[in-house]
């Protein structure tokens, strides 16, 4: 790994709609281990958010506690950031939109913060379908307190010491479909093909939108027991490839409509995805369900985009609140002066 | 038998079972002695539960002006058989016990020092009324009406009140009206009317009563109030007695005065959490995001919370927390009243942390300090956390009207806006002590394109907000959180100083809820020559008011509401106060509101048993004051 991160850029890097290179997208340099899953998710957002043309002080980030949570030090160095305690992001993000609808929340969280110690917190954050992206970077243990097994990791996976789980993994994606969320999909950190297109599907959703992305702990889960490694994932992943078409840009190609599956989500934009012979339907809770319990049963893993709810109401919607932004409403608007406590008063009498 | 006599001044208590409605008419029967001028307080000491356990209504009318318990019970008014042995008990010598006289009363119950009225509530219930409901809840306006009689309540100003609260339901006015005549005619026919304990109207109560223009509120939704006026937008919170009134006052003045006309909009926001922590989190999240959040809670969602304070502490967000404190520790009391949250409340969460703490005493007090929580809370970009208690929060208490300046502007604390960050030519240092006071200058997110965007950890950082784990950034940074705490105590509330008229080494110190009884009982031992300079203390950290009250006097009465003495403890902590010994602890810590009585009572035995000398005796001879 390196300790200086290079200043040099090509002098025609090429720009995005806002005028922006690549660069301006990124963050501080990465202090986890060398090829560690994470920082190709960290890659992966810094891309999505770049060719999505997002003003990064837009962005508010936020994260919990844990190697995963660390990350939103190492992309978009021009958004704010929030790294809360552990496995309360949730809440945090919770607080931080209904004082500004306006900004983009882009959580990142691990499988310990996430499928432990914050499994209440993400349960209801997605019944509340608060308008956010919450990434899971999972990698089916406890990286920074070195390795230790965590709730996702399969039954039947070994840990570093050759231990074999024997308990029932928490599978943060079903769960989520499970209980309402309105978008859930599934990536391998090392499929940024995949991933890229669908974190800027996730940012483009209106409502909760989830990814447990599968990013593999090269340190201590990166053996042949574990099913969390990089060979493992590669051998077993069944990715369906995914497009994302911005709401600005014209849709050129066609594809054959028995093998594709386009979603016009809620902005305009199209989500487009391969299914290569899967016939669920990825508006349909049971049907994603049972698709992903099928790869299961076959000891494969299904990634791409499983669930969509294109018309969800998010949280603003449901609690009514002001269109502009409450942080934004001042002394005038909010106080209702003497005149209204004199009549308080009166009635007290 | 000797009977009680007396003039506006005298307790009430009546016993109730819960969910029968007794409610209503209880707080009918206070307020009509509140409306007829003559100072009154009233108290629920209810139990946990929704329906059918014992439930107790204590009422001290106090031409004194006295709003504290005093201790005693005059009159005990019995509705409820599963309680009545104690409830007699209770009654005082000479005092009355008013009882349903339907069944023949128990021989076991019956004291020879006591003056039982019987009246037939159940029979005259059954006789005018078909149907149950009617029955259940007509026989609580029916000893309203009897009440009305024996202590001589106006009764054009009870007809006012069941006008008031049937506003909107006039059908209902004439049938309550109607028992509550049953009541009084029955009264008045059986029985010499008024008894030796009653009401007068007109008569001249304490100055400090008369002096203002009273309203009769509970606590929390004087602190909804204050949020409301404070511009709270966001409101996240988890129910838990005795602090669930204050959001729900909230959102009842909300849908009054904050949903936009035009579109429907709501110009705020409440979501019921999953839990304490998961409030605490989303009122993080919005003050850090530029809006104005808080949350109320009682002790087991303090120490829930405390994790996030120390985050808010530590990365210095504005919190405000309200915590209407009950007994504990654990669930404890949950419908009982303490002050044991003060070295919790002022040291939660791990590592080195203190809070900006505040103790209101009044109804008024728990608006003024809500609405100022929150300009502190964002100056100092800290947690502030307003020390209410169930007795205050749950119960109307005669207060001063509530006051608001339009004048007042909201401060919303150092942060730059996208101007000042554009002109600003230095690096924005997040945790940079630049005005030499400990408190840094912030940003909300989303202000500017280039400039301001920091990251927010609980983890150590430089003054750029960058994360750090050099030694000496942390300490300038745990050091400079110190220096904003003495900054803080030049902004909150100053305590309370009251002289004695003659000069004494003995002082008192207390706060919230304690105060009432607490200057009644330093009455109540002036006139018998002991005199005591008092203090209430209102906020945390300690002035130098504080430090200079507690090291001028020889003993100080400490009295509290916890077991340990726990404010003591802060003081011993957080001042130079004199040594240990020379703060003694008054404490009570029942679950009830501690009496005047019962805190006289303790000093006077302190001070009588030769822990103390000398005493100061106003008719002592010259040299036994020196």
């Amino acid at each position: 790994m390196t300790y200086v991160k290079p200043q040099f850029r090509h002098p025609n890097a090429p720009t995005n709609e806002l005028g922006r290179t690549r660069q301006e997208y990124e963050g501080g340099l990465s202090t986890l281990c060398a090829g560690c899953g994470h920082d190709s998710i960290s890659a992966a957002v810094i891309d999505a958010c770049f060719e999505l043309s997002i003003e990064p002080h837009r962005v508010a980030k936020l994260s919990g506690i844990g190697c995963s949570s660390k990350t939103p030090a190492y992309f978009l160095s021009g958004s704010h950031s929030f790294n809360t305690v552990h496995g309360r992001m949730p809440s945090v993000a919770t607080g931080a939109n209904l004082a500004n609808r306006d900004l983009i929340y882009i959580g990142v969280s691990g499988d310990g913060d996430t499928a432990s110690i914050g499994f209440g917190q993400v349960a209801h954050v997605v019944r509340r379908n608060l308008n956010m992206t919450y990434i899971v970077e999972n990698n089916g243990c406890y990286g920074l307190t070195k390795g230790q097994d965590s709730a996702t990791m399969d039954t039947g996976s070994a840990n570093k010491k050759g231990d074999i789980n024997m308990y029932s993994p928490i599978d943060v994606a079903r769960i989520a479909i499970e209980i309402g969320a309105t978008f859930v999909g599934r990536s391998f950190s090392g499929d940024k093909q995949q991933l890229v297109p669908l974190i800027k599907a996730a940012i483009s959703h209106r409502g909760f939108a989830l990814l447990d992305v599968i990013s593999p702990c090269v340190t201590f889960n990166n053996h042949s027991g574990s099913t969390k490694s990089y060979e493992h994932v590669r051998n077993s992943n069944d990715a369906m490839p995914v497009d994302f078409v911005p709401m600005r840009e014209e849709i050129t190609a066609t594809y054959d409509s028995g093998s594709t599956c386009e979603v016009v989500m809620h902005d305009g934009s199209m989500v487009r995805l391969y299914k290569q012979g899967n016939d669920y339907d990825i508006e349909d809770r049971q049907s994603a369900l049972q698709a992903i319990s099928h790869y299961q049963s076959e000891g494969k893993v299904l990634t791409g985009l499983l669930y969509i709810d294109r018309d969800s109401e998010e949280l603003h919607d449901v609690l009514g609140t002001a269109r502009r932004p409450l942080n934004t409403m001042n002394e005038q608007e909010l106080c209702p002066g003497s005149k209204f406590l004199d009549s308080i008063n009166a009635g007290l009498r | 038998m000797q009977s009680k006599q007396s003039i506006n001044d005298f307790v009430i208590k009546f016993a109730n079972v819960n969910g029968t409605g007794s409610a209503s008419a209880n707080g009918m029967f206070a307020k009509a002695i509140f409306r007829m001028g003559i100072p009154v307080s009233p108290r629920n000491i209810f139990p946990s539960n929704i329906q059918g356990m014992p439930t107790w209504y204590e009422v001290r009318v106090s031409e004194d002006g006295y709003l504290g318990r005093r201790g005693g019970t005059d009159i005990m008014v019995c509705v409820n058989p599963q309680s009545m042995a104690k409830d007699v008990a209770e009654v005082d010598a000479g005092g009355y016990f008013i009882y349903d006289s339907t069944k023949p009363l128990d021989l076991r119950y019956i004291r020879d020092d006591v003056h039982y009225i019987g009246i037939p509530f159940t029979e005259i219930c059954l006789r005018e009324y078909t149907d149950a409901r009617q029955r259940l809840l007509f026989k609580n306006v029916i000893y309203v009406g009897a009440l009305a009689a024996l202590l001589n309540i106006d009764f054009a100003v009870l007809k006012d009140l069941v006008a008031d609260q049937f506003k909107g339901k006039e059908k209902l006015i004439t049938p309550n009206i109607y028992a509550l005549e049953l009541g009084f005619q029955y009264a008045s026919k059986h029985f010499d009317c008024p008894l030796g304990i009653h009401l007068e109207r007109g008569r001249k109560v304490a100055k400090h009563i008369e002096d203002f223009d009273n309203i009769l509120m509970d606590g929390n939704t004087a602190a909804a109030l204050g949020a409301v006026y404070a511009g709270a937008t966001v409101a996240a919170w988890y129910p838990i007695t005795p602090s669930t009134s204050v959001v729900e006052a909230f959102d009842k003045y909300c849908r009054r005065l904050r949903i936009d006309p035009g579109t429907g909009k709501r110009n705020y926001a409440i979501v019921q959490a999953e839990d304490e922590l998961s409030a605490m989190g989303m009122v993080l999240g919005a003050n850090w995001n530029g809006a104005r959040a808080f949350t109320a809670t009682s002790g087991p969602g303090l120490s829930l919370m405390s994790e996030f304070l120390g985050l808010a502490y530590y990365a210095e967000v504005p919190v405000v927390l309200v915590d209407v404190q009950r007994a504990g520790p654990s669930t404890g009391m949950p419908t009982r009243t303490q002050q044991s949250d003060v070295l919790s409340a002022a040291y939660a969460s791990h590592g080195d942390t203190k809070h900006v703490l505040l103790f209101p005493a009044t109804p008024a007090e728990c608006f003024s300090m809500t609405l100022q929580s929150f300009d502190l809370a964002e100056r100092l970009q800290t947690p502030v956390i307003i020390m209410s208690d169930l007795d205050l929060g749950m119960n109307e208490w005669m207060s001063p009207p509530l006051e608001f300046d339009d004048s007042h502007t909201y401060d919303r604390g150092k942060v730059l806006n996208a101007e000042q960050l554009e002109n600003m030519t230095e690096r924005f240092g997040r945790y940079l002590d630049v005005d030499g006071d400990g408190i840094p200058y912030r940003t909300y997110p989303g202000t500017h394109p280039e400039k301001g965007a920091y990251f927010t950890r609980g983890s150590s950082r430089d003054e750029y907000a960058a994360y750090s784990e050099d030694g000496a950034a942390y300490v300038r940074n745990m050091d400079r959180l110190l220096k904003k705490f003495e900054t803080a105590k030049t902004l909150v509330p100053e305590a309370k100083i009251k002289e004695a008229e003659v000069e004494t080494r003995y002082g008192a110190v207390f706060y919230g809820t304690t105060a009432s009884p607490a200057y009644e009982a330093i009455e109540i031992l002036e006139a018998e020559g002991i005199s005591l300079d008092s203090m209430r203390i209102r906020s945390f950290p300690f002035n130098r008011d504080v430090e200079h009250f507690l090291n001028n006097h020889d003993r100080i009465f400490v009295i509290e509401q916890n077991r340990d003495g726990q404010m003591r403890r802060l003081m011993l902590n957080e001042t130079s106060a004199p040594v240990k010994e020379k703060m003694i602890p008054i404490l009570e810590y029942d679950g009830l509101p501690v009496t005047a009585r019962k805190i006289a009572g303790m000093i006077r035995n302190y001070i009588t048993h030769g822990n103390v000398t000398p005493i100061t005796r106003r008719s002592a001879p010259e040299e036994a004051i020196a």
